[in-house]
C-alpha cells in the first residue's frame, strides 16, 4: 500500500518535472524544433529535447544540482582566506577563479569584479558579497 | 627523506587540494548563479515580446472593428441622411449581420474619418505646395530662444540643431514646417531604390530602428563621429513613434539630409506612416509639442512619408530595406512603382473595375464607395494562440496568405456585385484555412488596368500588386524554417526563410540583406547563414536595460562590423544582474495588468479546475488556466514565483489572488470591474480611436462621442455592457463635468499614464 502510494507520488513527481523541464526548455528553442543551440552565434551543437528530457528528469529526481547552502560556501571563501582577515584582495580573487578549479573565462572573471569589488579598498569582502547575491535572487 | 618532510609535502598537498576544492565550488555556485540569470533575462525578453505582439494583434483587430463599421454604415455622400438606412445593410444582410436601432448612429467624427480612410481623394499637388509654404507667415517671436534656421542649410547648422536639442530645446513651428518642405522637396527627386558606393577609404554606417530615442541617435554621433561626406549613413526606417523624441529626431536626419545629400540616406520604414502613428505615439507627440500648428505639421508629415525612398542599395550588393523580402519581392517593380501613392500600408483604396469606370464615367466616381481592401483576412479567426510560435499554427501551415485581392466597389445598388465579392471573400478564407496557395490570375489583370485609368481619373490609386510588394518589404521578418508564409503576429507582410533569401540573392546578384524591424536583445543578429542582418539601434527599448543598440559599417570590402552601444548612464554603472532585475521588474508589472485585464476570464477557468469547490487550485492548474486565457506562450512555471506570492499547503487560494491584483491596478473603485477589464484589455485600440474621433487634435472628445463609440466597439467585440454602466463610466471619467472627455484624463484615471511616463515621455507628468 505504502508501495502504491509512494510510486504515485514518484509519478505526481516525474509528470510535473517533464512539465518544468519541457517549459525550461522551451525558453531557449527558438526556433520551436526541439532543439537548442549550445552555441549563440556559431552553433557548435545542438541538444534535442529528447534526449534532453530523461538526463535532467533523473538529475532532478536524485535532487543533484540542489543550491548550494550559504555556510558551505562561506567555508570556501575562507578556505582562500586562511589568515581570516574576511576579504579577498582582487588579485587573489582573479587567481584562484582564472587558476584554480574548473577556470573562469576573462568575460566571466569581469562579470564576477564587477558585483564583488568593493571599489574602495579593491578587495572583495565575501560574506557581504555572498548575503548581496542570495537577496538579489530571492 | 625523514617523515618530517613527507609530513610537510603532505600537510602541503592536502592545503592545495582544499583551495582547488573550494575554487571549483565558487565556480559551480557562480555559474549555477549566472545560468539562473540568463534564464530570467530570456523570460522577461519572452514576456516584452509577447506582449508587443499582442498589442498588434490589437492592430488587427481595429482594422477589423473599421471594415465591420464600412460593411453597416455606407460612408455619407452628400446626399444621404444620417437617420436612414442605407441600402448598404441589405447587404449585410446577406450574411445575416443587423444592427439593433441603437447602433445605427455613428459619431459624426467617426464617420468623417472612416471617410477619410476609405474614400479619401487626394488633393492636387500644386494646392498641397501652397498649403505648405503657409510656414512663411507664422512668426517667430523675439524672445525665442531656441535654434533657428535658415536655408539653404549649412553642415554646422546640423551640428548646432543637435546640439540644441541635446540641451532639450524646442525648435519653433516655423522652421519646422520649413525645414520639412525642403526635405519634401529633396525627396521627390530621389528614386525608390536609393544607389550608394563606398569608394576607397570610405565607410558606410547602417543604422536601425531609433523610435524617437534621441539619446541614441547623439550617441550613435558622439561614438562613430558626424556625418561628413567621409562618413556616409544610412537609416534604415522607424524614426518615429513610441519614444519622446520623434520630431527632433526627423529635424535631425532632414537637416543633415539636406546638408551631405550624397552621403546621407533615409529608408521609410512601417512607422513612416500616419495611420502607425496615431496609435504609437509620434501623433501624440507632435499635438503635445506644437499646440498650435501641430495639425499643419502632421499634414505635412503624411506628405512626406510617403516621399521616403524604400530601399538602399550598397555598391550594388548589399540591400538595405526595412522589413524583409517575400518569395514575390520584385525589384525592378519596385524600382519602378509611384511610392508617392502609398499614403499608408494600412489601407489599399480599391482599383475601381476598368469597365465601369469607362461606362459610368466621371460622374459616379466620387459617389460609389470604395470597399476597403482588408489589410488582412477580414472575419479572420484564425490568429495564432501562440504569437511567439507562429509555425505551429494550422492556418498557415502551406501557402502564402496575401491580402485578399479585391476589385469590386461596395456600390449600394450593385447588390448582386457585392454579394458576388463577398463570396469570393469566403471561398479566400476557407481556401487558407485548408492551406491552398492563393490563386495568382486574381491579380494580373490590375497592373493593366492602372494605366488605361489614370488617364480617366487624374488621380490614379495604387495597384494591388505595387501595395503589396511595399507592404512586404516594410512588415516581414525573418524566419528559421524554409518557405514564406503570411505574418499573422503583424498583420501583414510575411515570414521569409532562408530559401528566399537565397533565391533573391542570386537573381541580383546580392551579397547580403540589412534590415532592420525587429528588436534584438545585443542590438543586431545574424541569420541565414549570415546572409540576413538585423540592425536595431534603440537600445533599452523596451525598458532601461532590456537590450543593446547596435549600427554597423561597411568598408570597401563590405565586410559587415558591428558596433554596440547603450545609451543610459545609469546601466553602466549597474551589474548585469541589477540590469536584468530591473527589466525583469517592469515586465512583470505589464504582465500583472494584462493578468488583471482578464480576471473574469481567468476565473472561470480557475473553477472548471476547482470541481470539489475548495477555493485552491495547484500551481499545475494555474498555469493550464493562465496559458488557456491569455495565450501569450510563456514559461508560466518559472514566472510563478514572481506572480503568486503566497500559497496554502503548495496550492494557491485564486479569489485573493485575483483580488489582490485588481487592487494593484485601478484607483476608481466605483467603476464596475468587468467595464474596468473590458477598457484594460482593449486599451491600445481605445486609444487610438480616441485619437480619430479627435480629429481636430484638440486632446478633448465629447461625452456622446465616447459613448457611442464605445458602443458600437464593445457591440463588435461582443463585450457584455449595459448602456446605463457606459452612461456611468462616462460620466465618472468627465471629471470637471463639462461635457467633455481629456484624453489624457481618462488615461491617467487608469493609471495608463504611468506607463507612458516611465518612458519618459509627456513632460507634465
Amino acid at each position: 500500500m505504502a508501495d502504491d502510494r509512494s510510486r504515485e507520488g514518484t509519478e505526481t513527481a516525474v509528470a510535473e518535472f517533464h512539465k518544468k523541464i519541457k517549459e525550461a526548455f522551451e525558453v531557449f528553442d527558438h526556433e520551436s524544433n526541439n532543439t537548442v543551440d549550445v552555441e549563440e552565434e556559431e552553433p557548435t551543437g545542438y541538444i534535442r529535447f529528447e534526449k534532453f528530457l530523461p538526463v535532467m528528469t533523473e538529475v532532478l529526481l536524485e535532487r543533484r544540482y540542489r543550491p548550494i547552502p550559504e555556510d558551505i560556501l562561506l567555508r570556501a571563501f575562507e578556505v582562500l582566506d586562511p589568515a581570516k582577515h574576511g576579504f579577498l584582495s582582487k588579485e587573489e580573487l582573479i587567481k584562484y577563479m582564472t587558476e584554480e578549479g574548473e577556470p573562469f573565462s576573462q568575460e566571466e572573471m569581469e562579470e564576477m569584479l564587477s558585483a564583488a569589488i568593493d571599489p574602495e579598498s579593491n578587495s572583495v569582502h565575501y560574506k557581504d558579497y555572498i548575503t548581496m547575491m542570495v537577496i538579489d535572487e530571492n | 627523506m625523514g617523515s618530517g618532510v613527507s609530513t610537510q609535502h603532505h600537510f602541503a598537498f592536502q592545503n592545495a587540494e582544499k583551495a582547488f576544492k573550494a575554487a571549483a565550488l565558487i565556480q559551480r555556485w557562480y555559474r549555477r548563479y549566472m545560468a539562473r540569470l540568463e534564464m530570467r533575462r530570456h523570460c522577461t525578453w519572452s514576456i516584452f515580446q509577447s506582449i508587443e505582439y499582442a498589442g498588434q494583434q490589437d492592430q488587427v483587430k481595429l482594422h477589423n472593428f473599421f471594415s465591420y463599421l464600412v460593411d453597416h454604415f455606407t460612408p455619407s455622400s452628400h446626399n444621404e441622411n444620417p437617420g436612414t438606412k442605407p441600402s448598404g445593410r441589405d447587404a449585410g444582410a446577406a450574411f445575416g449581420n443587423e444592427l439593433p436601432e441603437s447602433l445605427r448612429h455613428l459619431p459624426h467624427s467617426l464617420r468623417d474619418f472612416l471617410n477619410r480612410m476609405f474614400t479619401e481623394e487626394r488633393s492636387p499637388q500644386d494646392s498641397e505646395m501652397e498649403n505648405c509654404r503657409d510656414y512663411e507667415s507664422i512668426e517667430v517671436p523675439d524672445s525665442y530662444t531656441g535654434p533657428r534656421l535658415s536655408f539653404p542649410l549649412l553642415p554646422d547648422h546640423a551640428t548646432a540643431l543637435v546640439e540644441a536639442f541635446r540641451v532639450k530645446q524646442r525648435l519653433h513651428a516655423r522652421y519646422v514646417l520649413n525645414l520639412l518642405y525642403e526635405a519634401r522637396k529633396h525627396l521627390v527627386q530621389l528614386p525608390n531604390i536609393n544607389r550608394v558606393s563606398t569608394c576607397y577609404n570610405e565607410e558606410i554606417t547602417v543604422c536601425g530602428d531609433l523610435h524617437g530615442q534621441l539619446d541614441d541617435l547623439i550617441f550613435i554621433f558622439y561614438k562613430n563621429g558626424l556625418p561628413s561626406p567621409e562618413r556616409a549613413y544610412v537609416f534604415n526606417g522607424d524614426f518615429v513613434d513610441r519614444g519622446k523624441d520623434s520630431v527632433e529626431i526627423l529635424m535631425v536626419l532632414f537637416a543633415f539630409m539636406l546638408v551631405y545629400p550624397k552621403e546621407f540616406h533615409l529608408n521609410r520604414g512601417n512607422h513612416e506612416d500616419h495611420m502607425v502613428n496615431l496609435r504609437y505615439g509620434f501623433t501624440k507627440e507632435v499635438m503635445h509639442k506644437y499646440k498650435t500648428h501641430g495639425k499643419k505639421i502632421l499634414k505635412l508629415l503624411q506628405d512626406v512619408f510617403c516621399w521616403f525612398p524604400l530601399a538602399t542599395l550598397v555598391d550594388e550588393k548589399v540591400l538595405i530595406l526595412h522589413g524583409g523580402v517575400s518569395d514575390m519581392t520584385d525589384l525592378e517593380f519596385l524600382a519602378k512603382l509611384d511610392r508617392h501613392k502609398i499614403v499608408s500600408t494600412m489601407r489599399c483604396k480599391t482599383r475601381k473595375e476598368h469597365k465601369k469606370q469607362a461606362e459610368k464615367g466621371k460622374a459616379n466616381q466620387t459617389s460609389s464607395a470604395g470597399r476597403p481592401s482588408p489589410w488582412f483576412l477580414p472575419e479572420s479567426h484564425s490568429l495564432p494562440t501562440s504569437p511567439l510560435r507562429p509555425s505551429s499554427q494550422k492556418a498557415h501551415r502551406a501557402g502564402r496568405s496575401s491580402s485578399v485581392p479585391c476589385r469590386v466597389p461596395l456600390d449600394p445598388n450593385e447588390l448582386s456585385h457585392w454579394v458576388r465579392h463577398s463570396v469570393d471573400l469566403e471561398l479566400e478564407r476557407c481556401r487558407q484555412q485548408a492551406g491552398f496557395p492563393v490563386i495568382k490570375e486574381k491579380e494580373e489583370p490590375l497592373p493593366l488596368a492602372s494605366e488605361a485609368d489614370s488617364e480617366a481619373e487624374g488621380r490614379p490609386e495604387p495597384t494591388q500588386e505595387a501595395w503589396r510588394q511595399v507592404v512586404d518589404i516594410l512588415w516581414s521578418d525573418p524566419m528559421a524554417q524554409a518557405g514564406c508564409k503570411a505574418n499573422t503576429v503583424r498583420g501583414g507582410g510575411c515570414y521569409f526563410g532562408p530559401n528566399v533569401t537565397e533565391r533573391l540573392l542570386q537573381k541580383y546578384n546580392l551579397q547580403f540583406l540589412i534590415r532592420s524591424h525587429e528588436c534584438k536583445p545585443e542590438g543586431y543578429e545574424f541569420c541565414h547563414g549570415r546572409k540576413v542582418l538585423t540592425i536595431f539601434s534603440a537600445s533599452n527599448y523596451y525598458e532601461v536595460g532590456s537590450n543593446r543598440g547596435a549600427y554597423v559599417k561597411l568598408g570597401p570590402a563590405l565586410t559587415p562590423h558591428i558596433v554596440q552601444f547603450q545609451a543610459n548612464k545609469a546601466t553602466h554603472t549597474l551589474t548585469m544582474r541589477q540590469r536584468i532585475s530591473r527589466v525583469g521588474e517592469s515586465a512583470l508589472r505589464a504582465l500583472r495588468e494584462k493578468l488583471f485585464a482578464h480576471s473574469s476570464d481567468l476565473l472561470v477557468e480557475f473553477k472548471k479546475r476547482d470541481k470539489d469547490k475548495t477555493g485552491l487550485i495547484t500551481l499545475s492548474d494555474w498555469a493550464a488556466a493562465v496559458e488557456s486565457v491569455l495565450h501569450l506562450g510563456l514559461p508560466w512555471r518559472m514566472l510563478r514565483p514572481q506572480l503568486v506570492s503566497s500559497l496554502t499547503d503548495n496550492k494557491l487560494e485564486y479569489k485573493s489572488w485575483l483580488k489582490n491584483l485588481a487592487k494593484e491596478q485601478f484607483s476608481h473603485e466605483n467603476i464596475q470591474s468587468s467595464l474596468l477589464e473590458a477598457l484594460y484589455r482593449n486599451r491600445s485600440n481605445l486609444e487610438t480611436i480616441f485619437r480619430i474621433i479627435d480629429s481636430d487634435h484638440s486632446g478633448f472628445i465629447s461625452l456622446d462621442e465616447f459613448r457611442q463609440t464605445w458602443k458600437l466597439f464593445s457591440s463588435h467585440m461582443n463585450i457584455d455592457v449595459t448602456d446605463d454602466c457606459i452612461c456611468d463610466l462616462a460620466r465618472s471619467i468627465d471629471f470637471n463635468k463639462d461635457g467633455h472627455i481629456d484624453i489624457n484624463e481618462f488615461l491617467e484615471a487608469f493609471r495608463l499614464v504611468e506607463q507612458s511616463c516611465s518612458k519618459g515621455y509627456a513632460s507634465d507628468c
